[in-house]
């Protein structure tokens, strides 16, 4: 373990300090320190994606990713997706698809889905499942979020 | 029943009993060591834990109503006062209560239509309170499909009879007939009049009517009048879900919390003989324990938790036990240790009259649950009472498991259930919530503990392994003369054949299980229908039939062919290509009845030669359970569940040797993804005249043995190994058929 140092997180825009080991993972950070609960556990090794944020618009698994390289950098979690009431078009498709049943694995599913739409408007059947495919649903409502992924689409490209 | 080198041990579900539930036997009572010094240690410790639960059994606690079958059989849920299930607030607030759990099969949904229903309130207006032994009533352990034929109609029994309550009220006010008073969006109506008196009005006048018990049997809404039942309502705190709002178990945090971590053994059953605890104790802020064979650390954080842990660990000198088989040696092992041996078909004589006589043997290997919110708990004592907020099926049942682990008073615990990630029948058992609790004793402090992937792959429980033993025999007309069927180890659910055959021999026998097991949605009903439904095949094959034709000519139950003739008029069966014009490509077909419930598959598959594998293009299913209350999440569990057998079926299964899983991962324990998903028909058949059933498990049943059959149709091998691994393939285009 190495001596805590003083670390500056940007989340959702928000500048925080947080002194702890450089080398704790963001996601225990984020849901211990900055008590940001909704980024969820599901391996800490980023295989099944439950834990995904955005790290300057990329997809990252927070369980992987230590704060040292975070820090300074543009971090987005789901608490940041909307906009005071309004929902970002993705957790809007979601909630409309209802595309999830006990829902652990929603907030990873969402982050990803972002950052896949962010970089193409408008994905393929094909570009959805293997961007997706990281991420692990246990419930296995699979069809209904890749139903929503192409909801978003159509909801963000009206909104555009 | 229990498990080799591992301190579990069997105990009763008396709300169903083929629920299989093994809970780790902890003793964390301060009295502890006087007992083991009279009675000596090791299993007596269980069997001193076992009376003491029985003893308090045996004089209830004041105020708490023990409510068990006699002589076991499915509990309904528990007639109670209608207060217990229905608060109405004076400011017009509705509040629900269930003891059922939400896991992700839609419980809140459902029970806030069932109430909202029979309330004639909009689903909005009532507010579910689920799972909090201190405030809900004991509806049991959330499993084997009961929700809906069991606590569905206790809560539609109280709310139905607080709405009577309340148009009497009214009646009594207004001085008129009962039956001259309608209940509408929240309020008694006068029918030939403008007055109005609302739930909170009538709360308001302090009703003693309320204090009445509720039979379940009443007649409540007939399907016809249905308003909001039978439609499809969204999850209630669906929008929490989709902005990370909602407080899972592993998301709680409580004032002054401090994060636990256990040290593991090495290996299953290795038992404790020193530790030195000293290096966890020198980190600040940590605290350390040490109990037996329990050694856990509770810290200001994981990252520090997992730190203490690692500085204690080298310390800890454990003796590992022998004799654990590997799980390439599994299958015999279960044999070998049958009870009782292994039983002989009493009707073996048949096969010296018999045209045709078929045996083959089945095998199905441990699986896990592997939810997506693995297990936690935060506990929290004060004063001698505890709190535990945890991810359980079973909030009653952790209940009893916490007060008997810590020889306490159960109306000294409370056990609160928020909606969590995910349970498959995997969490029956408290051993997290004990664990936590026995950290959070030692802090005097809250502790959460949420067990890591790689512990909820090794020490949550599994699937049971099943060895499966099939042989029957055929007449010349192709008619099955005789049937007998053995499950070693997995357990009786899904045994039995629909099929007509003269007394069918369907005997079920323990084993001596390597690994702890328990439940897991639809219990051994996948394992016998896998066996079942593909020997079926074998035996089409045997008597020159088609295996739709051959199923069909020996079943009598009306709804069970009415699934299995839609599945396969939905695929297209009868008009399917023929062989010939269909190289490498197979169609099969399966079909069960299990809880109540009717389902029938059809799966398309196609052999890759060149790679030696087979890939899943299409599965078509129908399924019957009654009446259809929750039409949009009845096909998403159909659809879950079609998705979730397809992980066993094609590549789930724990590997362990020496006592050790040796793929807790899901790098290598690999469960279905995106990718894997085929083309899915559902067809849901709906019985407005039938009562309703369950959905969440006969689902998952047909899947593996439809896809086995096909893959016999597409290359000839028939597979009787779950997950479903071809041998050797001729790698011409086609070969012999």
């Amino acid at each position: 373990m190495a001596d805590p140092i003083v670390t500056k997180l940007i989340v959702n825009g928000e500048p925080h300090e947080v002194t702890t080991d450089p080398d704790r993972s963001l996601l225990e950070v984020l849901r211990e320190d900055l008590r940001m609960t909704g980024t969820k556990y599901g391996c800490g090794e980023g295989a099944c994606g439950a834990c995904a944020v955005l790290v300057d618009g990329k997809r990252t698994f927070s369980c992987s990713t230590i704060v040292r390289e975070a820090a300074g950098r543009q971090i987005r979690t789901i608490e940041g997706l909307a906009t005071g009431d309004a929902l970002h078009p993705v957790q809007q498709a979601f909630l409309e698809e209802q595309s999830f049943q006990c829902g652990y694995c929603t907030a990873g599913m969402i982050m990803g889905a972002v950052a896949l739409l962010e970089r193409n408007k408008q994905p393929g059947e094909e570009q959805i499942r293997d961007w997706m495919n990281p991420h692990i649903c246990r419930c296995c409502t699979y069809p209904m979020i890749a139903a929503a992924v192409k909801r978003a689409a159509e909801i963000g490209g009206a909104k555009a | 029943m229990s498990t080799i080198n591992t301190n579990c041990r069997r105990i009763d579900c008396p709300e169903d009993p083929d629920q299989i539930i093994e809970i780790v036997g902890h003793d964390f009572g301060l009295s502890r060591r006087t007992f083991v010094t009279a009675l000596g240690a090791g299993i007596l410790i269980a069997v001193v834990a076992k009376t003491a639960l029985g003893q308090e059994q045996d004089q209830p606690v004041q105020g708490e109503q023990r409510r068990r079958v006699p002589g076991g059989g499915r509990r309904q849920s528990p007639p109670v006062p209608v207060e217990a299930r229905v608060h109405l607030g004076k400011d017009g607030s509705i509040t629900v209560l269930a003891g059922k759990v939400e896991g992700g099969q839609g419980a809140r949904a459902q029970l806030s239509q069932a109430a909202a229903e029979e309330l004639r309130v909009p689903i909005e207006r009532v507010a579910m309170v689920l799972a909090d032994t201190e405030l809900a009533p004991d509806d049991g352990i959330t499993a084997g499909s009961r929700t809906t034929p069991s606590t569905v109609p206790a809560v539609r029994a109280a709310c139905m009879m607080a709405r009577n309550m309340l148009a009497q009220h009214a009646a009594a006010q207004w001085k008129i007939d009962a039956a001259a008073v309608d209940v509408r969006d929240g309020a008694a109506l006068e029918k030939s009049g403008d007055r109005k008196l609302s739930y909170a009005d009538f709360a308001s006048s302090d009703p003693q009517s309320l204090k009445q018990v509720a039979p379940n049997d009443l007649a409540v809404t007939g399907v016809e009048q249905w308003q909001v039942l039978g439609q499809s309502a969204a999850r209630p705190n669906g929008r929490d879900i989709v902005t990370g709002k909602h407080t899972y178990p592993s998301d709680l945090i409580r004032p002054g919390m401090l994060y636990g971590k256990i040290l593991r053994p090495p290996s299953f059953g290795a038992k404790l003989s020193a530790i030195d605890l000293a290096p966890a104790r020198a980190i600040d802020g940590v605290v350390a324990v040490h109990d037996g064979n329990f050694v856990g650390v509770a810290a200001p954080s994981t990252f520090l938790a997992k730190g203490a842990i690692k500085a204690i660990t080298e310390s800890a000198k454990w003796e590992p036990t022998a004799g654990h088989p590997p799980s390439d040696k599994l299958f015999a092992h279960l044999r070998e240790n049958a009870r009782g041996g292994v039983p002989r078909n009493p009707r073996a004589e048949h096969a010296n009259s018999a045209a045709k006589t078929l045996k083959a043997t089945y095998n199905v290997p441990y699986v896990q649950h592997a939810p997506m919110e693995p297990r936690a708990a935060v506990a929290e004592w004060q004063d001698g009472k505890l709190t535990v907020w945890t991810a359980t099926q079973n909030p009653f049942g952790v209940r009893r498991e916490l007060a008997g682990a810590f020889r306490i008073q159960e109306s000294n615990v409370r056990v609160i259930v928020p909606d969590f990630g995910g349970g498959f029948g995997g969490k029956h058992t408290g051993e997290c919530a004990v664990e936590a609790a026995r950290l959070a004793r030692a802090a005097q402090k809250p502790v959460a503990l949420r067990w890591t992937r790689a512990e909820e792959f090794t020490w949550a429980y599994f699937r049971p392994a099943a060895v499966m033993d099939v042989e029957a025999t055929l007449s010349a007309d192709g008619a099955l003369t005789s049937w007998h069927f053995v499950n070693i180890n997995a357990g009786r659910p899904g045994i039995q054949t629909p099929y007509k055959v003269p007394e069918p021999s369907t005997p079920a026998v323990d084993s001596a299980p390597p690994l702890r097991h328990g439940s897991y949605r639809a219990l051994a009903a996948t394992a016998n229908n896998f066996a079942r439904e593909s020997f079926m095949d074998e035996l089409a094959a045997a008597a020159g039939k088609d295996p739709l034709d051959f199923r069909l000519a020996h079943l009598e139950n009306d709804r069970l062919r009415a699934a299995l003739e839609a599945a396969a008029n939905a695929f297209g069966w009868a008009d399917r290509k023929p062989k010939q014009d269909r190289a490498n490509v197979g169609f099969g077909l399966a079909c069960a009845v299990e809880k109540g419930s009717y389902v029938a598959a059809v799966a398309e598959v196609e052999v890759d030669r060149a790679k030696n594998a087979f890939h899943v293009r299409r599965l078509t299913q129908a399924f019957e359970c009654g009446k259809i209350t929750t039409p949009r999440n009845c096909r998403s569990q159909v659809l879950g569940s079609i998705l979730q057998a397809l992980g066993p079926t094609l590549r789930e299964q724990t590997t362990f040797e020496r006592g050790r899983v040796t793929n807790a991962s899901f790098y290598q324990y690999e469960v279905p993804r995106l990718a894997d998903v085929p083309r899915i028909d559902i067809h849901l058949l709906d019985r407005p005249d039938l009562p309703p059933a369950g959905a969440g498990e006969t689902p998952l049943i047909c899947i593996a043995p439809a896809i086995a059959n096909a893959i016999f149709d597409a290359c000839g091998q028939r597979l009787r190994d779950l997950p479903l691994k071809l041998g050797p393939l001729d790698s011409a285009a086609q070969s012999d058929t």
